[in-house]
């Protein structure tokens, strides 16, 4: 197979949007808390959290639904610590954020072991099954790309054109807006800082932690320790990237997918004179390429890791 | 209290710390009024504004505030919410305005329910654009406020607060930020509004805005109101009288004659970001054995005079000499080597390195001296033994020489300070808010060792928003309006007073 061809197949622009969906949650969930002047480096932290209880509430018997609720309510959770932490309390966005990482790894790590001490091979959950829906799943090219991915990709989708609704159309979008800008023009209209920061990082953490259950929910059908490998800080990436717009996010999502699709199908062309690390670094050199390219024009949120205090003008 | 009362104020107290920020102050203001609250800097305008509109919550004292129907009902204080939904709006100095949103949506900002599912910016824009229409406050509707003039800025926020349904408008020296021709507009603006029944409060401690375009004048001075006034019966020299006040009286202070100049500067111009930074051409010459005081309401050159005598700015044009040698290089090093020594208006951020010890903040000017330091390394023991005697001779109490000076007390670090520039016998002592924030004690104690190096042979300029003090030392003052200097050839409140605020008496 040519190089350019592999362009040309339905697999591979398949492949690059199923690559992209957990991104394309977290990176709405980073852009959420940032939208409103908090940085969630907890992020990659909330991905195993999510993979790990959405998991595990479906092997418990929850239902591939309810896995995802108790995935968001996970995610939901280690939010509001990060939130109390950063908002009224004002400590370090950075370094909460990596704590926050750091606790829900291995938080999550220890429950999937105590939960299930004795078993050897990890176990399997039946995960989303791909859509079939009559004629468009059927279509030549676009049902394999659009219509025979899970019900997450589309959740994804949705969330995209949600997230810019809520952002760009309703008072409380226009809020968070404003609250991540200049947080006295917020206190000044008597809405409060710290309840739109904080609601902001919550909600921000929820879809975080979507973008994890999607690992161990549709894309397998296990966990495994080091899963997440780099997706969420990925996704803070992909924040500067997209300019904190959620259109231009989905668009970074697909991109690093299709660099991510591509390169594994790079590795089965030339694989036997180039190492394989090669390639597996191509999606991140290519994002550190892109970053550079958009980063110098991004206009970051005024007020993104400035605490406010309130009383204190 | 009559029918027309829509504001009364009820002895607000607050203290921060043992600063006492406003002291029991009773204020009315009636439906259609503007009422111009006159004070100096420091006197406590914004403080009390600031907790009118609950941005703090008073000691004591209560807010009454009129309702849709003209009664006066207690405001909850200490919420903005509450202020805003009692009808009153406040324009800050500081615009609290999120630059990535358009203008509307600032204005609109609060004004619906958080969960509604869509803006209705329709009804919004046609009801703002009402308001504009009546008012005059023209501003791009549709612009992120980020890319407005700061005079359109101030409309928005005026129109923020319209928008909301104020009945009270407060605004915190808004001609501060404006052109001349804006504040006019400004203030014509103001005059449509109040014949609608707005009623305005406004900071500012412009003489000629005040007597222009207010009601009725009410003058804070030191948290305290020491008079009110309608304005159809002041004049400038009354308000003045009131704002400086006439009841201390000017310290003894011996005679001397005076030595050849050590600071001459002739047409410097510095060109900074704004007023504050700013020298207009000024010509001005301290000798030997004489104290100059700079009178002036803040921001109107001291900063920019300050910046250049310590060497923190290069001027953009004119000449500068220190005992008649002219300085090149304007490095704080050039100047302290120039013989300059300097006593910063902030005195801990630019004052002191508060992690070292006081000992060492006491050489930090001189590293270089052979008792201080020999073959690059510092003589620890000799410094120590210094410290302790200057402390016990300038009276610096604290924890020891060896503990981060950021532990003394405000009193004690400007001891410090006296200390380290004293010693250094300069021959210009440059003191900029020597006194601010300290307590009777060690406010004597500065005044007394600015006479000290006076009587020394030093030259002082002094720099202060205290005109008490500026003429309790001065041998002459000059007052300072507008980045120029005018030498005031008196020692009368009244006239000094017009002159600081540009009136040529």
């Amino acid at each position: 197979m040519d190089i350019l061809q592999i362009l040309l197949t339905d697999s591979f622009w398949a492949a690059a949007l199923r690559i992209a969906t957990p991104l394309i949650f977290g990176v709405l969930g980073a852009l959420i808390c940032e939208k409103a002047g908090v940085l969630n480096l907890g992020i990659e932290g909330i991905f195993a959290a999510g993979a790990m209880a959405g998991w595990l509430a479906v092997y418990l018997g929850a239902g591939l639904w309810g896995g995802l609720l108790v995935a968001a309510l996970t995610g939901a959770f280690f939010g509001l610590l990060h939130a109390i932490l950063t908002v009224p309390l004002g400590l370090s966005q950075h370094v909460s954020g990596l704590g926050i990482t750091l606790f829900a790894t291995s938080v999550s790590y220890f429950t999937y072991r105590t939960a299930l001490p004795d078993v050897s091979s990890p176990p399997r959950i039946i995960p989303f099954q791909p859509l079939d829906i009559p004629v468009l799943s059927d279509l030549p090219f676009i049902g394999p790309v659009l219509f025979q991915q899970t019900a997450m990709t589309w959740l994804a989708l949705a969330l995209v054109a949600l997230v810019w609704w809520v952002l760009e159309r309703t008072p409380l979008g226009m809020a968070i807006r404003a609250v991540g800008d200049n947080p006295d023009a917020v206190d000044a209209q008597g809405l409060s800082v710290y309840a739109l920061r904080m609601g902001a990082v919550v909600a921000g953490s929820a879809l975080m932690a979507l973008g994890g259950a999607f690992l161990t929910m549709s894309a397998f059908d296990a966990f495994f320790f080091g899963m997440v490998n780099g997706r969420g800080w990925i996704c803070i990436a992909l924040v500067i990237f997209a300019s904190w717009r959620p259109g231009k996010a989905l668009l970074g999502a697909l991109l690093f997918g299709a660099f991510d699709a591509f390169q594994v199908r790079m590795q089965t062309e030339v694989g036997a004179f180039v190492p394989s690390q090669v390639f597996l670094m191509i999606p991140y050199v290519l994002s550190i390429i892109a970053l550079v390219l958009v980063a110098r024009r991004a206009e970051y949120p005024r007020a993104l890791l400035k605490p406010w205090f309130k009383g204190q003008r | 209290m009559t029918e027309n009362t829509v504001l009364a104020l009820n002895g607000l107290s607050k203290r921060f710390g043992s600063v006492v920020a406003n002291d029991a102050v009773n204020l009315t203001l009636k439906r259609g009024e503007v009422l111009a609250l006159l004070g100096e800097n420091g006197a406590g305008k914004t403080t009390l504004m600031n907790m009118l509109f609950g941005h703090y919550l008073p000691d004591t004292g209560s807010v009454d505030v009129a309702d849709g129907h003209g009664r006066l009902r207690p405001l909850t204080l200490g919420h903005p919410q509450a202020a805003l939904a009692a009808g009153i709006g406040m324009v800050h100095q500081h615009f609290a305005l999120a630059e990535n949103l358009t203008a509307l949506d600032n204005i609109l900002l609060g004004g619906e329910s958080l969960l509604s599912w869509r803006q209705n910016r329709r009804a919004a824009r046609t009801k703002v654009q009402g308001i504009i229409e009546r008012s005059g406050l023209a501003a791009p509707l549709d612009e992120p406020v980020g890319n407005l003039s700061v005079g359109e800025r101030q409309r928005v926020e005026i129109l923020k607060a319209l928008y909301h349904d104020a009945r009270i408008l407060v605004l915190d020296e808004p001609t501060a930020v404006l052109t001349p021709q804006e504040a006019d507009t400004l203030f014509e603006n103001i005059g449509a509004m109040t014949r609608d029944g707005l009623s305005v409060i406004f900071i500012s401690h412009k003489l000629r805005e005040v007597l222009a375009f207010s009601h009725r004048i009410a003058v804070l001075r030191h948290g305290k109101k020491v008079g009110e006034i309608a304005t159809a019966e002041a004049d400038e020299q009354i308000i003045a009288r009131m704002m400086v006040g006439a009841d201390t009286e000017v310290a003894p202070h011996p005679a001397m004659e005076t030595g050849a100049p050590v600071l001459q500067m002739t047409s410097l111009r510095v060109r900074g970001s704004n007023a504050r930074t700013s020298l207009n051409g000024v010509d001005l010459t301290v000798h030997a054995h004489e104290i100059v005081g700079i009178a002036g309401v803040s921001g109107n050159g001291q900063t920019a005079l300050a910046q250049v005598v310590s060497g923190l700015v290069a001027p953009d044009g004119g000449d500068i000499r220190i005992e008649d040698a002219p300085i090149r290089h304007f490095t704080p090093p050039a100047m302290l080597k120039a013989g300059v020594g300097r006593i910063p208006e902030d005195r801990n951020h630019d004052g002191i390195i508060g992690a070292m010890s006081v000992a060492e903040n006491l050489i930090i000017e001189r590293l270089d001296a052979p008792e201080v330091s020999a073959k690059g390394f510092l003589r620890q023991a000799e410094i120590r033994n210094h410290a302790k005697t200057l402390c016990t001779e300038y009276d610096v109490r604290g924890p020891g020489v060896d503990a981060p000076a950021r532990l003394l007390s405000g009193g004690n670090v400007q001891k410090l300070i006296l200390a380290r520039v004293f010693e250094a016998a300069p021959r210009l002592i440059l003191a900029n808010q020597p006194t601010r924030g300290l307590d009777l004690g060690a406010t004597n104690e500065v005044g007394r060792r600015l006479l000290e190096a006076r009587a020394k042979g030093s030259g002082v300029l002094l720099i202060s928003e205290d005109l008490d003090e500026i003429l309790a030392l001065s041998d002459r003052v000059v007052v300072i309006h507008d980045g120029q200097l005018i030498e005031a050839n008196t020692k009368d409140r009244a006239q000094i007073g017009l002159m600081m605020a540009g009136e040529h008496a």
